[in-house]
């Protein structure tokens, strides 16, 4: 995993405008949240493999950074992404990692089921 | 507690990470192992829902699976388990996983391979729904069997209000004789023993390395008899 560079992602998002998707979307703060700090509230949510498909997408802020994609019928938002599989071309596969260096979001996409 | 190392000679694990097996019995089953034992050990999902990706990060949701699948390969080897059984369900799901399903997979290795202990988490204390859910299942396959028939099962249970619930654990393995295999087992799994909670990334040194990692505890799992 690399540090996202913007400019790559956007170039890659809109490469991937237009068409029928698979998306993992993903956000958690782990099952040990409240066993490991007891302030803390546990929540996770994820979708593994949602078809949907976009007509405008960007990246924007200074990192951690966000992306919104405008779907058929909505949106799809993430925000808190600071890494990039680099070696993935055909696939964007982009997390957020916190001060620990864990994974707190996922945004995924690819033309082929994950 | 007294311990005959050579009482269990089939020994089942039944855990649903990748990395449990080293935090849980890894001293445990290394013992009862250099005294013969043959252990099998069933992992329910390959951890690819973990949010631990390396320090820094070099997996992803992507590559997880493939990664995590090798590092269980290697913490078996550390340990000497010679029997690894992937059961292949997803990771944060078992407690949504058809009950019918996981039971009867649970049920067919006990019936072949009849072992006189099983190891896994206690249910409702384990803090992970996947641990809990585990527990939970391998208890009510196993409350299934006469009682005649029953392994004894030895619960992991890490709740911080384990003790005020169900008391101390009856069970205080040292594995301290242990300790090599125990670390290489735990640090096979490269994308995550550098977490804070778990090891960190500072080398331990012995003394700290016997003081968390020395003994390794268990609740035995007392079934109710029905008439």
């Amino acid at each position: 995993m690399q540090p996202i560079l913007p400019e790559d992602i956007q170039f890659q998002i809109d490469q991937l405008a237009n068409q029928e998707l698979y998306v993992h979307l993903e956000l958690t703060t782990g099952a040990y949240a409240s066993h490991l700090d007891s302030t803390r509230h546990p929540a996770s949510a994820f979708i593994s493999n949602a078809v949907i498909r976009y007509t405008q997408g960007s990246i924007s802020g200074t990192g951690p950074y966000r992306v919104g994609l405008k779907t058929t019928l909505g949106w799809i938002y993430a925000e808190g992404l600071t890494h990039i599989d680099e070696m993935d071309k055909d696939r964007l596969i982009l997390a957020g990692h916190d001060s620990q260096g864990k994974l707190i979001v996922a945004l995924q996409l690819s033309r082929d089921k994950f | 507690m007294n311990h005959n190392h050579a009482e269990h000679q089939r020994i089942l694990v039944v855990l649903p990470h990748p990395d449990d097996e080293s935090f849980v019995a890894s001293g445990t089953l290394s013992m009862y192992i250099a005294s013969g034992a043959e252990v099998t050990y069933a992992c329910l999902t390959l951890g690819e829902m973990g949010r631990n990706m390396g320090i820094p990060p070099f997996a992803n949701r992507v590559t997880l699976p493939a990664i995590r699948k090798d590092e269980l390969a290697a913490s078996c080897l550390a340990i000497g388990i010679q029997d690894l059984r992937m059961l292949g369900f997803h990771d944060k799901m078992i407690e949504f996983e058809d009950e019918d399903l996981l039971d009867s997979q649970i049920m067919q290795l006990l019936k072949e391979l009849t072992p006189s202990l099983v190891i896994t988490f206690y249910p409702g204390y384990s803090v992970h729904p996947d641990h809990d859910a585990t527990g939970a299942a391998v208890i009510r396959t196993i409350d299934r069997l006469p009682a005649a028939e029953r392994p004894l099962v030895y619960c992991s249970a890490f709740a911080s209000n384990r003790e005020q619930m169900i008391g101390k654990a009856d069970v205080t393995i040292d594995v301290t004789e242990f300790l090599a295999n125990k670390m290489a087992s735990i640090q096979a799994h490269r994308t995550q023993f550098q977490a804070a909670e778990l090891v960190g990334n500072q080398d331990l040194t012995e003394e700290e390395m016997r003081r968390r990692f020395g003994t390794e505890q268990f609740w035995t799992y007392r079934f109710v008899e029905s008439s």
